[in-house]
């Protein structure tokens, strides 16, 4: 772009601001040549972007309406004569199963819980660390914490899995001065250590997301306010509960209603590491099991569209009551 | 809390333990799985972190062994599949991405949001409709079954991360360059595609680790070897014998796979953030 002769350089400027008054003049102009224009712009618009845009519902939306539909009926794949509208009998059926859908609804809540919170802590000390670290080794540092990030999530299911496995695992022998740990411990076997290995690759696995998130949160909270804090003789834990955090929530909640939504699909670890046993079963395993593993296509879609529905509500609740502002995130100079 | 200048000895030795600690957080579990895959069959057994003698058994077995047939032909899916359906979203997403920070036409909020709502979308809940769907119109258990559910996972991103790029690019070059006798085509290949290079090429490597990471399509609309993914394969693994765990040889695979998110890594990291940030952050 520096190649251009010397002399052009003012003809450019020109012509640029000419087009930008141009389109001002098309935004605010109301004549027929200009409501051409601007229809033209729109159908070339939609022209462009438009593939992009109608594949995405194709590949989502008619699928969800399919599946609200199919919910309605009995139907099983294995019996494809037999298929009947029974209406709404299917979800009463699923709410009504105590064992099986409140229990698995049980866990991805707590895991959803969990995993979010431990990840937005050991995330901001991540965070915290690449921000403060000196250039030279920041570039090690996310080149390190960029491989769990990029790792494929069943990978991940079986390093752990691997690590703490009562026949090959080598994480009873290291840890048998533990109290509770020894040669015998069998993590799979009961749900509260089995949870918390599947929740311990989880949170290996995604924390570098919250953290890269919360990075570029801190870099947008502007230094004067920190140095002028530190001026006035603010702790650093002043500095960080009245200047940083403050600053940073907009990214914080960004980080927090993405990796909670995330989470609550949670499939590959359980799936992995117990298939749902040890009352590990979660919502998207519990669905994938009653339509592709018993073919039952209404009750699965049943469960498919609540699942699709507890995502919504944490949408609904996010945006509502604490305000998260997912389309500018934290470009509004930090936020409030 | 130093961020310039000289370090005092305190300073350094708390930076180098921090470093250290995040560097074991970060790489422990693949160096763990990493040993197991050089573990022979007795190894295995031995709940020892290193393996007592390294061996490339496994590697031969998924790579020239009985199980070369099960593991060879899931890469070669992924890569095709992965690969196509990251390129197809790329174009696709370019053209969008341009269109949004480019046009000023109504539907452009529709259109984000959409992406946005697409990318926070619970996979499992169309994965059924999508199974019954695929096996009535043949689509069930080929790459195009899922390359397609695939665009569901890498449009939404690339949309907002090429949208987030191409709205810092300084558009008005391009008509400079036109002032300075250059057609359109040519204004627009000289001055602007430099510039979107970059950010085109950087989430079609997020969109490539994304694709690549499926596990839910890839085990629900596959059956055979004759589109099965490898994370979906390597949940179906067997050991030589009946009596025996295919821990190595899903070790060995496990390592395979997470090479080229490796290269990746260390190629481009500065990329990477900038474009995972970017696009999840500013919009």
């Amino acid at each position: 772009m520096t190649t251009a002769p010397e002399t052009s350089r003012r003809q450019k400027r020109e012509a640029a601001a000419s087009a930008n008054a141009k389109n001002a003049d098309r935004r605010n102009g109301n004549g027929k040549k200009r409501t051409n224009r601007a229809k033209s712009e729109a159908r070339l618009g939609w022209l462009i972007a438009g593939p992009a845009f109608f594949i995405m519902l194709a590949v989502t939306a008619y699928p969800i309406a399919q599946a609200v539909y199919d919910s309605l009926f009995s139907f099983r794949l294995t019996a494809p004569d037999e298929r009947s509208f029974v209406f709404l009998q299917n979800y009463q059926t699923i709410l009504s199963d105590w064992d099986v859908f409140w229990s698995a609804l049980g866990v991805t809540v707590l895991v959803t819980v969990v995993t979010v919170a431990v990840e937005l802590v050991l995330g901001f000390g991540l965070a915290l660390v690449m921000h403060k670290a000196l250039l030279r080794i920041r570039g090690a540092l996310r080149t390190a914490i960029l491989v769990p990030y990029g790792i494929i999530t069943v990978v991940s299911a079986f390093a752990w899995y691997y690590m703490f496995d009562i026949n090959s695992g080598f994480v009873n022998s290291w840890f048998g001065w533990v109290p509770g740990i020894d040669s015998d411990l069998d993590w799979f076997a009961n749900f509260p250590t089995a949870i918390t290995v599947i929740m311990a690759s989880e949170i290996w696995k995604t924390t570098p997301f919250i953290a890269l998130l919360l990075l570029a949160g801190l870099a947008q909270v502007p230094d004067e306010l920190v140095e002028a804090s530190k001026v006035d003789g603010a702790s650093w834990r002043q500095q960080m509960t009245r200047v940083i955090l403050p600053n940073m929530k907009a990214a914080i909640m960004v980080a927090v209603l993405f990796r909670a939504l995330d989470a609550f699909r949670i499939f590959d670890n359980v799936f992995i590491m117990t298939n749902g046993a040890a009352n590990t079963e979660v919502l998207s395993l519990l669905a994938y099991r009653t339509s592709i593993g018993r073919l039952e296509i209404g009750l699965g879609s049943a469960v498919s569209v609540i699942l699709f529905a507890c995502v919504l509500l944490i949408c609904v609740i996010a945006i509502k009551f604490f305000k998260v502002d997912l389309a500018s995130g934290t470009d509004a100079k930090g936020g409030k | 809390m130093a961020s310039t200048g000289k370090l005092t000895g305190k300073q350094r030795l708390g930076w180098t333990v921090l470093t250290v600690v995040v560097l074991i957080y970060a790489l422990f579990p693949v160096a763990a799985i990493l040993a197991t895959s050089f573990k022979t069959q007795a190894d295995l057994g031995s709940a020892t972190f290193l393996p007592g003698n390294p061996t490339w058994e496994n590697y031969e077995m998924i790579l020239f062994g009985d199980a070369q047939g099960l593991f060879l032909t899931a890469f070669r899916n992924s890569i095709g599949i992965t690969l196509i359906a990251t390129f197809i979203a790329v174009v696709l997403a370019t053209l969008c991405a341009y269109a949004i920070a480019r046009l000023n036409f109504p539907g452009k909020k529709i259109i984000l949001g959409t992406a946005l709502a697409v990318s926070i979308f619970p996979v499992i809940s169309v994965v059924t409709p999508l199974f019954n769907l695929w096996r009535n119109i043949g689509l069930y258990d080929t790459w195009l079954g899922l390359i397609i559910p695939y665009l569901s996972l890498t449009l939404p991103i690339s949309i907002w991360t090429l949208a987030a790029f191409f709205r810092q690019i300084p558009w008005d070059l391009e008509q400079a360059a036109q002032v300075d006798g250059a057609t359109q085509w040519q204004a627009f290949r000289r001055a602007i595609v430099p510039l979107a290079m970059p950010g085109v090429f950087t989430t079609a490597i997020i969109a490539f680790f994304i694709a690549w990471n499926d596990f839910v399509y890839g085990i629900s609309l596959t059956s055979t070897e004759a589109a099965r993914p490898v994370p979906a394969a390597l949940a179906f693994f067997n050991g030589a014998s009946q009596f025996e765990e295919p821990t190595g040889a899903i070790s060995a695979a496990a390592i395979i796979v997470t090479i080229p998110v490796v290269v990746l890594v260390l190629l481009f990291q500065r990329q990477i953030v900038s474009g995972l940030t970017q696009g999840a952050v500013k919009g």
